[in-house]
């Protein structure tokens, strides 16, 4: 088992023990995602429907008016998250609030590459093994694999603070 | 959204969801990308359930495909989708009938 990438700490906050080339890695896509949040057509993108889910199955009335009342808050909400962690990638200390804000950027990222990549329950980095190795899916499922394990380490400390 | 309008003769069949008293349930539906640990925290966080009670809905999730979180009036489901969305589950709500 690797090393905790974050701990709680006696005081409330957390302490983050992110090696450098991981906190590189990370420095480059908080902008990828907030292009895709500001200049992406839902339209056409099915990872934008994916961050932003119709509210009900079928009817088409409540889920603009849902769209309507929503959207803004929630990319507006998204963005701030984004905001934070860019803010703090360099840090060795965060707030819960600051940490949280880790979590969501960190899960809408999953997301995002998880949609572009066709991931299943079933999808394991030997399904991309047969694939050139300048093929960017490959670089995507790495990134994709590194933030699936970031992602578990920050549940574990904000959970361990639960009843 | 309790009304003293008088009652409209052509008032829209459609309109029947915004009386307070049929409930609405909202379903979070399985998802190949979420983490099983993350489900878990969401449900405690932003419902305040116990860890027991969020890892059975989230198991319920996972293995019959899809779990009822919350049920109450429209607006109460409303806002609870909205909360899930930014969290990056997929939910959605309908009326519990």
């Amino acid at each position: 088992m690797a090393f905790e990438r974050v701990k709680r700490t006696r005081r409330g906050g957390f302490v983050l023990k992110i090696p450098p080339a991981e906190r590189e890695l990370l420095t480059t896509l908080p902008q990828q995602l907030r292009a895709i949040l500001t200049e992406g057509d839902a339209a056409q993108d099915p990872a934008l429907r994916r961050l932003f889910p119709p509210a009900t199955l079928d009817d088409e009335r409540i889920n603009q008016e849902f769209e309507r009342l929503m959207r803004e808050d929630l990319l507006a909400e998204r963005l701030r998250s984004l905001e934070i962690m860019e803010r703090t990638l360099g840090a060795e200390h965060l707030s819960e609030e600051e940490l949280s804000a880790w979590l969501a950027a960190i899960n809408d990222l999953r997301l995002v590459i998880g949609v572009r990549l066709d991931v299943t329950e079933e999808t394991t980095a030997a399904d991309f093994a047969s694939f050139a190795d300048d093929d960017p899916r490959v670089g995507m499922y790495a990134v994709y694999s590194y933030l699936t394990f970031l992602e578990d380490h920050v549940v574990s400390a904000l959970a361990g603070g639960m009843a | 959204m309790a009304s003293t309008a008088p009652v409209e003769v052509d008032r829209p069949a459609d309109e029947q969801d915004l009386e307070p008293d049929i409930p609405w349930i909202v379903i979070v539906w399985n998802d190949p990308i979420n983490l099983m640990s993350y489900v878990v925290y969401v449900f405690q966080k932003l419902f305040g359930y116990s860890r027991e009670k969020a890892t059975k809905l989230m198991l319920d999730v996972h293995h019959k495909g899809r779990a009822v979180v919350s049920h109450g009036p429209r607006e109460r489901c409303e806002f609870d989708v909205s909360r899930l969305h930014a969290h990056g589950l997929w939910a959605t709500m309908q009326k519990d009938r």
